[in-house]
């Protein structure tokens, strides 16, 4: 199979909507004649014109808001907000509009939506364009959240986030849009809400999304030096959440590893973890761990900030705290 | 007179105008007697502004309202016993009471809708308008909002974009002289808020937000702008909130004087006095005591449809999709 750039298979994933449904629109900073600062809408103002791949002015809340006006009466928008810390000022949106209106207004509205956005630490960005924001988008009802690591992923979430009835916060990181993988051609589709294993194991589940999923794996490689056998599961989606395909993996290791990039108080790996102790808690052999970013705002130096945020050494060095 | 409505036209909005005072004050005396649930906000006095610019509007164009839009769900044509029943968290409401009165939505009648987050209808407006443009069937929006709103920073973005794509939007910003609480006076150093329109490239005109007629008049010149592809419109109807915020709503902040200089100016009984002049008092009395009794009916009917069952719930967070994109305005 041929292989993508994880940037490459999100622009393959919109090119393809775009052409099989005029309803699909783009909304977005800097994503017409440039393609985007992270080159995911390259060349398709070109294809699909000015009307359907919108320069907006820097307004993130009314771009939002404009989404959900826009999905409202038929049209299919996805909105890129450039990094995930912009996200608050779309809050208002998400959650006050987006998230209620199909349910508040009983069923007399759908609003599909896509908001596709990246965050994440690691290539020193500072504070305002670092953050993992997932866990307070997560916390809303009538969202749904997708967070994919590989490229396949990445199209096929994109496309099924598009075509779903409701608004979708579509969660991307800086670091893997250059990273590349086997993406199947055509139309290829991942179901919302579920996860997947990507490694199996026997000793330990190790619960990632987004790019902490590399790190869990190269952690599992080097614990697998020590004898131990790590499973790694990919979430994928963070609302609706897979619980049971989490579950049955706690169920036969004992032992859980949740990593987050996500700020560790109150941050999605708390929800993670409290869904394991509810479902399988005479199952655990320890305390379900969690690790997340540190609870400081990112710092720019190199040092600094790679002390604050999740990678594989702190997972291996988390698994061998319990000896 | 250029746009002047019909005499059938100015009945009608009499006749509304009637329904949204009613409606309004029967609202306050069920809330005296504890039978209302959560805050109520009226538009005493505001009645022409919202019942003269819907007015104009068809059934498949898109109204976004406010916490305080009893009258352009009134206007936009909504069914009143639905309304109430919706204000009374029945069953049988617009929303089956799951959005109470600041919430309401109609997608027959294209309100879309109610919205108790200041400022909150202006974003969606614009991407209404965007998609409405993008049909190329002439539908418009308008955008109601108040004097509070227009602090906001959504409504600098959306006049912004709006203005930049020519959207076929129309900004109808009822300035009551209050937000919440504080007059506009210790809210923006302009009091002429119509004159922002001009640096965003837009007309903006004022109007006499207590004359139904000059309100029509000047949504009229501006729905036919945007339908015709010649962009928004910033229409600042001047007006004067007569009763508190809401019904939660202490007082002791309008003085006497204010409220005095405004009484005079009310809507109704200038557009009653319109009404004598042409029909005779008798007919003009009648067509009162009608809409009062319409509103009368509509209550005793809705306080005794059903409460919903919890099983209403059972939907969950999400939708399926169930409605196409076109069936938007299906009333007209």
């Amino acid at each position: 199979m041929r292989r993508l750039r994880y940037a490459e298979a999100l622009n393959e994933a919109l090119r393809e909507e775009m052409r099989a449904d005029p309803s699909v629109v783009l909304y977005g900073e800097d994503i017409g004649i440039y393609g985007g600062v992270f080159k995911v809408t390259r060349a398709l103002q070109e294809e699909f014109g000015a009307e359907r791949v919108v320069d907006t002015p820097i307004s993130e809340q009314t771009m939002t808001g404009m989404g959900v006006g826009a999905a409202m009466m038929g049209l299919r928008p996805v909105i890129e907000i450039m990094y995930a810390d912009f996200l608050p000022l779309c809050l208002d949106a998400l959650a006050n509009q987006a998230s209620i209106l199909h349910f508040v207004w009983a069923g007399q509205v759908s609003v599909p939506m896509v908001l596709r956005t990246q965050g994440g630490g690691g290539a020193g960005a500072g504070a305002q364009h670092s953050k993992s924001l997932e866990a307070m988008v997560s916390h809303i009802p009538g969202l749904k959240v997708v967070s994919p690591v590989f490229p396949a992923d990445a199209k096929g979430l994109l496309k099924a986030a598009i075509r779903d009835p409701n608004p979708v916060v579509f969660l991307e990181h800086k670091l893997l849009y250059n990273t590349t993988g086997e993406v199947p051609e055509g139309d290829h589709t991942v179901e919302i809400g579920k996860a997947a294993v990507v490694r199996e194991g026997s000793d330990v589940t190790l619960v990632a999304n987004s790019r902490m999923v590399l790190e869990a794996l190269k952690a599992a490689d080097t614990l697998a030096g020590s004898g131990i056998s790590c499973e790694v599961v990919d979430l994928r989606s963070l609302r609706p959440l897979d619980t049971a395909t989490i579950v049955a993996s706690v169920k036969k290791t004992s032992r859980a590893v949740v990593v987050n990039e996500g700020w560790r108080f109150g941050g999605f790996g708390a929800e993670v973890a409290a869904q394991i102790s509810e479902a399988a808690f005479e199952y655990l052999d320890a305390p379900v761990a969690r690790i997340g970013t540190h609870d400081l705002p990112i710092p720019y130096s190199e040092p600094l900030e790679a002390a604050v945020v999740p990678s594989a050494a702190s997972i291996v060095e988390a698994v061998r705290a319990w000896g | 007179m250029t746009n002047a409505p019909s005499q059938d036209e100015l009945v009608e909005m009499f006749r509304r105008m009637v329904i949204v005072r009613r409606l309004e004050e029967k609202l306050g005396d069920l809330h005296k007697q504890g039978r209302t649930r959560g805050p109520i906000h009226r538009c005493d006095g505001q009645e022409a502004a919202g019942i003269g610019a819907t007015a104009v509007l068809g059934t498949d164009d898109v109204a976004t309202s406010t916490h305080r839009g009893h009258a352009h769900y009134i206007g936009k044509g909504l069914d009143l016993r639905r309304v109430v029943a919706e204000i009374f968290g029945r069953a049988t409401g617009y929303c089956r009471g799951r959005a109470g009165h600041m919430l309401i939505a109609d997608r027959a009648t294209g309100m879309l809708g109610g919205n108790a987050i200041v400022g909150g209808g202006m974003p969606i407006a614009v991407g209404q308008a965007l998609a409405l443009k993008a049909q190329g069937r002439g539908r418009v929006v308008a955008t109601f909002f108040g004097d509070g709103a227009a602090q906001t920073g959504v409504c600098h973005e959306s006049m912004n974009m709006a203005a930049l794509w020519k959207l076929p939007l129309v900004f109808f910003c009822e300035h009551n002289q209050y937000g919440l609480t504080v007059h506009a006076r210790f809210q923006s150093s302009i009091e002429d808020l119509h004159r922002r329109a001009a640096g965003y490239g837009m007309p903006g005109v004022a109007v006499d937000g207590n004359d139904v007629v000059a309100v029509y008049r000047a949504m009229r010149e501006a729905v036919a702008r945007a339908r015709d592809g010649g962009g928004p419109t910033f229409i600042e109807a001047k007006t004067y909130r007569m009763t508190g915020f809401s019904t939660s709503d202490m007082g002791g902040y309008q003085s006497g004087e204010e409220m005095e200089a405004w009484r005079p100016k009310d809507p109704i009984a200038r557009t009653r006095a319109l009404l004598e002049r042409d029909l005779g008092a008798e007919r003009t009395a009648a067509l009162a005591a009608e809409a009062g009794e319409m509103v009368e009916r509509a209550f005793e009917q809705a306080l005794s449809d059903p409460m919903p069952g919890i099983e209403d719930l059972a939907d969950g967070e999400y939708g399926a999709g169930e409605y196409g994109a076109d069936d938007y305005g299906s009333a007209a």
